[in-house]
């Protein structure tokens, strides 16, 4: 498995990322070498090994009682916002049909 | 060869996903309370944010509430399931990622038994039901800016998938009643479309009947009502049919239903390429559901709408009918129920409940938890019509004088005087009156037409306020006209 450099900017552009012409070459080659390794795996018979979903598969993921804590006090919720307009974080216009 | 209109020509074919907001008390991967209304941005937190650095950790109540969807529609409940990120970007997806599951989620592969109009009924296939966040709102018309509330933002959804079994606009509608009724039910989510509580989008395609590939398929969301799914999936049907007929192709588009206008438009979007490369969210590791927690969850189901209707119509001998309207919603069962209990008279019991109980509590917009006639004083109204105290019209005048007045149906009855009268003497005292006062009814009753002994029992009703019993008034009446005839 390998990708082209149109692979590369096509992730680029879902991730919203601008590259130079020469950092997506080089990225090219980086993203093929790690799936060259990641190819090793075709090499061993896995036919009977289950999908590793989550490094720790031992543990049974904890799960929280149903009970209202605390929400963030209002004068704090905004101190990592860009922008605040009538209690709302304020972000560039989204185009959006009506 | 007959020539086959174009509507008959093509087959609909339809899957619906649903979403349920799930009725927690706080957010699905925080302790933020779900409460609404609230001020803006009120319920939120770090986690619920997204900022850098806040681990989710899941609630416990959102994993039984799937649960208990699962067992109710039949469905392979997985014991093991995974948490995926859906990665798109929106203001009011703060993460850049929205926490669902893809490869393996937590209710799988089952179904749900609909009626269709003619009576019938039809299995639809669900898919899969998983359980995943909910994202913020937006509001788009202030100037420059986009203002983004992010209440809603983590707020526990069930995503409900089902197959392309459904075949019309009312098919859709009455899959997702059923559907709602179950959730209302398992008490699970409050189901109300208006507010989004819950949502529906239509998957649709048409192909010519007897073709098994499906055709191009569009999306349409926006559909807030029972109502507008049902026009707005016919909309979209009648809109391929045309194309395909002009020897045009179905564009696979997503578009918005505009209940206004009566017609879905194409939604205008930057980003509608849904390459959201999923893949598995590493700070929540597998939900593993012990044997234990889900035979405790299977034991503690509550009785369903489908087995309540078979119930009413086997054990209490309603017709189906009946069973259908008190089953609707379950206030209105748990009304039934417990006013069943105290009476054998289920018939008469669901007539006063259907008749005059829903009306009222239509009209006034109130629920029958707090209905001012509680199920047992219903229940002693109901005796004393079938033990033949009063009739069942004046019955009605009785039920209108409980709804202010706390005091037993009979100590009502006894203080205004509604007693029946079922006394053959009096009531044949008064016939005879009525007959010698009506020479010219009489005549014409004689003359065959039979129509006319209705006359007679409104002037003994009218001269005994309604209290007169009819079975005994009817057959006096009979035996005194056939007096006079000989
Ligand atoms: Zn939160």
């Amino acid at each position: 498995m390998s990708v082209t450099i149109d692979d590369v900017k096509y992730i680029a552009k879902l991730s919203m990322l601008k590259f130079e012409e020469e950092e997506l070459t080089s990225f090219t080659q980086e993203f093929n070498k790690i799936l060259e390794y990641m190819d090793q795996l075709n090499e061993l018979d896995l036919t009977d090994v289950a999908p590793l979903y989550h490094p720790i598969e031992t543990g049974k993921g904890q799960l929280r009682k149903d009970e209202v804590k605390d929400s963030l006090p209002i004068e704090k919720t905004f101190l990592n916002a860009p922008a605040e307009s009538e209690q709302h974080f304020s972000v560039p216009k989204v185009i959006k049909e009506k | 060869m007959i020539e086959l209109l174009p509507t008959e020509k093509y087959e609909p074919v339809i899957g619906l996903e649903v979403h349920a907001q799930l009725k927690t008390n706080t957010k699905i991967f925080c302790s933020c309370s779900t409460g609404y209304p609230a001020p803006p941005n009120s319920n939120v937190c770090p986690v619920c944010l997204g900022h850098p650095g806040v681990l989710p950790v899941l609630n416990e109540s959102a994993v039984e509430f799937a649960i208990k969807l699962g067992i109710a529609l039949n469905s392979r409940v997985n014991l093991r399931s995974i948490f995926a990120r859906k990665n798109y970007f929106y203001p009011d997806l703060p993460k850049g990622y929205q926490i669902s599951q893809f490869s393996l989620p937590v209710v799988g592969e089952g179904e749900l038994e609909i009626t269709l109009e003619d009576g019938t009924k039809k299995k639809i296939g669900v898919t899969r039901a998983h359980l995943e966040e909910d994202a913020g709102k937006s509001i788009h018309d202030r100037g420059d800016s986009t203002l983004v509330d992010l209440n809603r933002s983590g707020v526990p959804l069930l995503e409900i998938v089902s197959h392309p079994d459904i075949r019309s606009g009312a098919e859709a509608a009455s899959y997702l009643r059923t559907l709602r009724q179950i959730l209302l039910y398992l008490d699970i989510c409050d189901g109300n479309m208006e507010e989004g509580s819950l949502r529906c989008d239509a998957n649709i395609s048409v192909r010519l009947r007897g073709e098994t590939r499906f055709g191009t398929k569009t999306e349409v969301k926006n559909m807030n009502s029972f109502k507008n799914v049902e026009k707005a999936i016919n909309f979209e049907i009648a809109r391929q049919i045309d194309l395909l007929e002009e020897g045009r192709e179905v564009v696979q588009q997503t578009l918005l239903w505009n209940a206004d206008k009566g017609t879905a438009s194409p939604m205008r979007s930057k980003e509608d390429s849904h390459d959201y490369r999923y893949f598995p969210d590493p700070d929540l590791p597998p939900l593993e559901i012990s044997n234990e927690w889900f035979e405790k969850i299977k034991s503690e189901m509550p009785e369903l709408p489908a087995r309540k209707v078979e119930r009413y119509t086997n054990e209490f001998g309603l017709p189906p009918y009946d069973a259908g309207v008190l089953t609707q919603q379950p206030e209105t069962s748990r009304y039934f129920e417990e006013a069943a209990g105290f009476t054998s008279a289920r018939k008469e019991l669901s007539n006063l409940i259907m008749t005059e109980v829903l009306k009222v509590a239509n009209e006034k917009k109130i629920s029958l938890a707090e209905f001012a006639i509680e199920p047992k004083r219903l229940a002693k109204l109901v005796d004393l019509i079938t033990s033949g105290v009063i009739s069942g019209k004046i019955a009605k005048d009785v039920f209108a004088i409980m709804l202010s007045d706390e005091s037993e149906p009979e100590e009502i009855v006894k203080r205004e005087g509604l007693s029946q009268i079922s006394d053959s003497d009096e009531l044949e005292k008064i016939i005879t009156s009525i007959l010698n006062d009506n020479p010219a009814q009489v005549a014409e009753y004689l003359a065959g037409k039979e129509k006319i002994l209705g006359f007679f029992v409104g002037q003994v009703m009218k001269q005994t306020k309604g209290k007169a019993n009819p079975a005994t008034v009817n057959s006096l009446l009979l035996s005194l006209l056939k007096r006079s005839s000989g």
